[in-house]
């Protein structure tokens, strides 16, 4: 269990530096999260800052709301760079459950692996992760694009509404499940598909855009080694004759 | 529900029914042999709103012990009896502090209409009270025209965004709903507008099933680090509530607690839905009655009653209603059904259009169809136009005024100059089974079924 510290025990730990060019560096081991994401949110544009000694810490860069660049050298704990709206959060290591929770726009990149609910409900904005992603990866996604270099976990895409999700590596059982207008790619293998998720054709318009993910995310893969999936929409409506599927 | 598929009588039967000597079965009433009916003709499962119609033990089965000898009543037009509460002070730094008690429950853009969010906002505010969103994201309207507005975190997310999470004067996490604990929301097709859509990020015209688990924690663990966050992104300035279905509210309350909750708002089973099968609204969850003492326990053993403010919601209509759930311990209430009344729901001026739909005033409760004549559970145009926000406003707002007075009416004659005065020592209960829920005497004698062991 974490430990909830009271408001009234902590304040600003340091202040934005106004050289846009040094980022402002927080250590973790000295400092509260709470002095840094404050910082966070009165940062304006341009602004950059390096967390040392994240530790594992939980929400860690929630909430940013300007396009500033936040470095964090080490493993990050649950819903780093949550509600992300501008901006870029690169963590150098691993992140914990529900990374980018939320995102709204901007950047997130994760060099290592992270761990389940990745990019959950994210409405914009791209959400990079180097290594594997676990479970529910990409779940009730709103539009949020997820290129993810090694593998993905069981449930990913559940009830994913609107975006792209790129696996460069395999995927894991239920991928889509009950999924509405978003479009997964998958270079690998699908342990199996969830219902109302169906393999889809590949067409010309589909390569152009996994080509631009690709690029974005800073990849090399070939957009012709992978297949497109998504909604059947075949239970968009109850209907008595889908009554074995709900 | 709708009777759709059954030959209605083109002329109401004349002769009284009983008179012919006909018995009707209590385990097969009319019905119930509607809902094979409609069953046998459909395929479905009846969806329907509202909350669970089954008569269980309630309020009217407390009674009240007001003062004479040997204690002192307030003198009823003079003596100040207080209604105002503060919420959330357990951690944020600008928790909400209302003029009453009765607040206004969840209920989202979507499953009403813009005009009924518009209509919420303004009678809440005008009495200070706070209103809350629902499963479809914050509106302007809402925003606009409420004073204290109370943000919920659902499961689906729709339309969850942190510029509306700052603006929100507090967060509602929600893990369940007395209409449906352990279920999530359901927007059929005919609500599914393209504004409704957009909101929500999902085709026009689909029948939307909400998630029922939150997709990024499970568990109380998770929850205590999910607070954290949304308190880290809020600058630990907004309150932030966690509301249950009651089902387990002993358990869920201590969790909640624990979680780091400011408030927990628990829901019974008579709480309102905008629609959900209807298997699950009668069958699932207890009702408020029995809920309350299990969830004021837990926070008085955890030593948080009264620090962690307790909103009670699920069949409020009185203000007997409210000064009874505060004598049980609840620092609150919330109303959403009464409230949808006051607006003009099931409003016998539309009597001839509620027939047209099968039902009638005072049953309809397809607020899933979306053809409400009352224009508060649609996204019609046309019928949500008939709802004058003002108009609809200000009743809300002199019933919530009654429903303050009724309290105090009745915490005045318990001689109290607050209603958080009340207490279960003021409570009788009028049946075995709500002394044994309310956990209060049974009328006359000194005996808690469950609590003591004989009279």
């Amino acid at each position: 269990m974490v430990t909830l510290t009271a408001p009234e025990t902590l304040g600003a730990v340091t202040a934005p530096d106004d050289d846009a060019a040094a980022p402002t560096v927080v250590d973790l081991a000295d400092a509260p999260v709470r002095g840094l994401n404050q910082d966070l949110h009165h940062a304006v544009d341009g602004q950059s800052w390096t967390v040392a000694n994240p530790g594992g810490k939980h929400s860690l860069a929630v909430g940013i709301n300007a396009d500033v660049t936040v470095t964090i050298d080490g493993h990050a704990g649950y819903y780093a760079a949550g509600m992300h709206q501008k901006g870029t959060v690169k963590v150098n290591g691993n992140a914990g459950v529900g990374l980018a929770e939320n995102i709204m726009s901007g950047t997130v990149h994760v060099t290592g692996d992270a761990s389940q609910s990745a990019a959950a409900t994210g409405h914009g904005g791209l959400v990079v992760i180097d290594g594997n992603a676990g479970a529910r990866c990409g779940i009730s996604m709103k539009g949020v694009d997820i290129v993810v270099g090694g593998n993905i976990g069981h449930m990913s895409a559940f009830m994913a509404q609107a975006g792209r999700l790129v696996v460069c590596g395999d995927a894991g059982d239920a991928l889509g499940d009950s999924i509405y207008e978003a479009r997964i790619y998958v270079k690998g293998t699908v342990a199996s598909l969830g219902a109302d998720c169906i393999e889809k054709p590949l067409r010309d318009e589909h390569l152009a855009e996994l080509a631009e993910l690709l690029a974005a995310a800073g990849r090399t893969d070939n957009p012709a080694d992978f297949s497109r999936y998504g909604s059947a929409r075949n239970l968009y409506h109850f209907h008595v004759d889908n009554s074995t599927a709900y | 529900m709708t009777i759709t598929s059954i030959p209605v009588p083109t002329a109401a039967p004349t002769q009284d029914i009983a008179e012919l000597g006909l018995r009707e079965s209590a385990t097969f009433d009319r019905a119930t042999i509607a809902d094979i009916q409609r069953a046998a003709a459909t395929g479905v499962y009846d969806i329907r709103g509202w909350g669970a119609k089954r008569k269980v033990p309630h309020f009217d089965d407390l009674l009240f012990l007001g003062a004479s000898m040997s204690r002192y009543p307030l003198e009823g037009y003079r003596e100040k009896c207080d209604t105002d509460v503060v919420l959330g002070d357990r951690h944020a730094s600008r928790p909400l502090h209302l003029q009453t008690p009765v607040t206004i429950a969840g209920m989202s853009f979507g499953a009403l209409s813009a005009n009924a969010k518009e209509a919420l906002g303004r009678g809440a505010s005008e009495v200070g009270t706070s209103t809350t969103t629902g499963d479809g994201g914050m509106t302007p309207e809402e925003r606009g025209q409420s004073k204290h507005l109370v943000y919920q975190y659902l499961p689906s997310r729709y339309g969850m965004n942190p510029d509306d999470l700052r603006k929100a004067d507090a967060i509602e996490i929600v893990l369940g709903q007395g209409a449906k604990p352990g279920g999530g929301g359901m927007l059929l097709g005919q609500k599914i507008t393209e504004r409704v859509a957009g909101m929500r990020t999902l085709p026009v015209g689909i029948d939307q099933r909400s998630a029922s688990r939150h997709p990024d924690w499970t568990g109380p663990d998770d929850l205590e680090i999910k607070i954290g966050e949304l308190r880290e992104i809020t600058d630990w300035k907004t309150p932030i509530y966690v509301k249950i279905g009651a089902s387990r509210p002993y358990y869920d309350t201590a969790l909640a607690v624990k979680s780091g909750a400011d408030v927990v708002v628990l829901d019974g089973m008579q709480g309102g839905t905008a629609a959900t099968q209807q298997v699950f609204i009668e069958n699932v969850g207890i009702p408020t009655l029995a809920a309350i003492p299990q969830a004021v326990q837990a926070l008085q053993e955890l030593g948080m009653h009264r620090k962690v403010q307790l909103i009670v919601s699920g069949g409020i209509r009185t203000g007997a209603d409210v000064a009874k759930a505060m004598a049980l311990g609840a620092d609150a209430v919330a109303i959403g059904t009464a409230a949808l009344i006051a607006l003009g729901d099931n409003d016998p001026r539309y009597a001839a259009e509620y027939a047209d739909l099968g039902s009638a005033a005072g049953f309809y409760d397809d607020f899933q169809d979306g053809r409400d004549p009352a224009g508060i559970t649609t996204q019609d145009p046309e019928l949500a136009s008939r709802l004058d926000p003002v108009a609809a406003g200000k009743r809300l707002a002199n019933y919530l005024r009654v429903l303050t007075m009724e309290a105090q009416t009745i915490a005045r004659a318990c001689g109290k100059s607050h209603l958080h005065n009340l207490e279960p020592e003021d409570l009788v209960a009028l049946t075995i089974e709500a002394s044994a829920m309310a956990r209060v005497p049974l009328a006359g004698t000194s005996w808690i079924p469950g609590v003591q062991g004989s009279f």
